[in-house]
């Protein structure tokens, strides 16, 4: 199967970028170097093409009481131009997907973000829960007509005020608003998935090269950079942290439980997680502190006393705090901050303390006592 | 992109290079391939004394993007080893053929099998 190109493609690989396959997308991995862009992101301000993301768009009558049923969050609590983080569950509770949910500041509405390649299986199940209800909703998949990029770092903000035509300085976590960049009309949105403040912008797929373009001069930042930018933040990546077929996970196991309402109404997957929630969980999302320096990978084991207890999920080496870093699920028994547990790399039984999953914050205390 | 390939070496296909240099070989990985592999973090190295045969994993070498095995190019006996990547992996991006080699070899096997530096950039 070919892979999908984003419209930026060309203009990345003029830039000299690698790439690799992300959800059936060709997309950049590197720019310069991992740490480069990272450095770039935690210090100033980094612009990453992130179109290979899903978009659909949800209007109609009914349409925030379908949003409701098939995400975990209360849609109800959206004002005009208001985001919000939510899960999409199968009836066992286990996450399909998390997306953010915009609801439109000018118009009537929603648009979310599921994970690339997720956009036709999302529609899906949206058109098909509506036509199952008889619920009044238009549901359009916007993946392929539009770009996503996103600005983040502590410039962000400035720099985007720079560029665009309104200031998103007063713009607060979580919501969004028009403005237009060289000319191009574009939502922006104060969100993003690097821990850092700063904007996702969406535009017409064909204005891509302009508003790439219009950024001219910040470092352009790969998938690379953002996956040990999300992971010191601690914010888990679909596929890998969770996935329906080989991490099947409820939000309550993954860390998620803050976006899931159990006292709504109704969505899919409720029933399983009040039931989870009453009884607690098996296993439980962790951040780890590895010691050393080679890298906990995807699937390495995570033992006490020689007995696995658990798995890796997701591991670097943490670009800011120059050490490995992990996110692994154990047996929930050992999941207090401070449980000393092993690793096993290649064969070797490394050492490892479980440490709260924001390394941004859990790290920083001790690496300025050092 | 345009890669460093010194004429004056071999090359194995798996883009490790040896310096026949006068008495033992000198060994480590490509410019091509520190790149490929981008932000090195970890290098683990054989110990001094070991023997090893043509085509065994003498190492290996991670980057924050992945894990690679090193294999050795010419058989022969470790005489000594670049400690300073263990402490500074980096040296192999910056400096693949020069501060960041990673093995020498006593060797009595041939090189004939290995490629010169306009066979090697044919590969790549």
């Amino acid at each position: 199967m070919s892979l999908q190109k984003p419209p930026l493609s060309q203009v990345h690989q003029s830039a000299g970028a690698d790439f690799t396959d992300f959800g059936g997308w060709e997309m950049p991995v590197t720019f310069d170097s991992i740490r480069t862009e990272h450095a770039a992101v935690r210090n100033a301000v980094g612009i990453f093409d992130v179109s290979h993301m899903s978009e659909v768009s949800v209007s109609g009558p009914d349409a925030t009481e379908l949003m409701n049923i098939l995400t975990t969050n209360d849609v109800r609590t959206l004002e005009d131009g208001d985001a919000q983080y939510s899960c999409i569950l199968d009836s066992d509770g286990v996450i399909i997907d998390d997306i953010v949910i915009y609801r439109y500041p000018d118009r009537e509405g929603y648009l979310f973000v599921p994970n690339a390649g997720h956009g036709t299986q999302m529609v899906d199940r949206w058109s098909s829960t509506a036509s199952r209800r008889e619920l009044s909703v238009t549901v359009e998949d916007r993946t392929m007509e539009t770009g996503l990029v996103a600005i983040q770092g502590p410039g962000a903000i400035e720099t985007v005020d720079s560029i665009g035509t309104g200031s998103v300085a007063d713009l607060s976590r979580f919501s969004s608003m028009r403005t237009e960049i060289d000319g191009v009309d574009c939502l922006v949105a104060r969100t993003g998935y690097t821990g850092e403040d700063g904007v996702e912008i969406f535009f017409p797929s064909a204005e891509s090269t302009a508003v790439w373009n219009a950024f001219d001069g910040v470092q352009p930042c790969g998938l690379g950079a953002r996956n040990t930018l999300r992971l010191e933040a601690g914010l888990l990546l679909s596929g890998q942290d969770f996935d329906p077929e080989t991490e099947p996970r409820t939000p309550l196991e993954a860390g998620l439980g803050f976006v899931v309402d159990l006292e709504k109404p109704e969505f899919v997957g409720q029933e399983s997680l009040r039931e989870q929630n009453e009884n607690g969980v098996d296993e439980t999302l962790v951040g780890l502190r590895v010691e050393g320096r080679s890298i906990a990978r995807t699937g390495y084991p995570i033992e006490v006393d020689g007995n696995e207890i658990g798995h890796v999920t997701s591991g670097t080496l943490s670009p800011t705090f120059e050490r490995p870093i992990a996110l692994g699920y154990v047996d929930s028994s050992y999941a207090d901050e401070g449980t000393s547990v092993d690793v096993e790399v290649r064969n070797r039984t490394v050492e490892a303390t479980i440490i709260d999953q924001r390394f941004l914050e859990s790290l920083e205390p001790e690496t300025t006592e050092d | 992109m345009e890669f460093t390939i010194p004429d004056e070496l071999l090359y194995e296909e798996s883009h490790e290079w040896v310096d026949e240099g006068d008495g033992a070989v000198r060994i480590g990985i490509t410019d091509f391939a520190q790149d490929e592999l981008g932000d090195i973090v970890f290098v683990e190295l054989p110990s001094e004394g070991e023997t090893l045969e043509r085509g065994d994993e003498f190492g290996l070498v991670e980057s924050i993007k992945a894990v690679s095995d090193v294999y050795v190019p010419v058989a022969g006996t470790v005489t000594e080893t670049n400690d300073e990547i263990i402490d500074r992996p980096e040296l192999i991006n910056e400096d693949p053929f020069g501060d960041g080699w990673m093995i020498e070899l006593e060797t009595t096997d041939t090189v004939d099998h290995l490629l010169d530096a306009d066979e090697y950039s044919e590969q790549i």
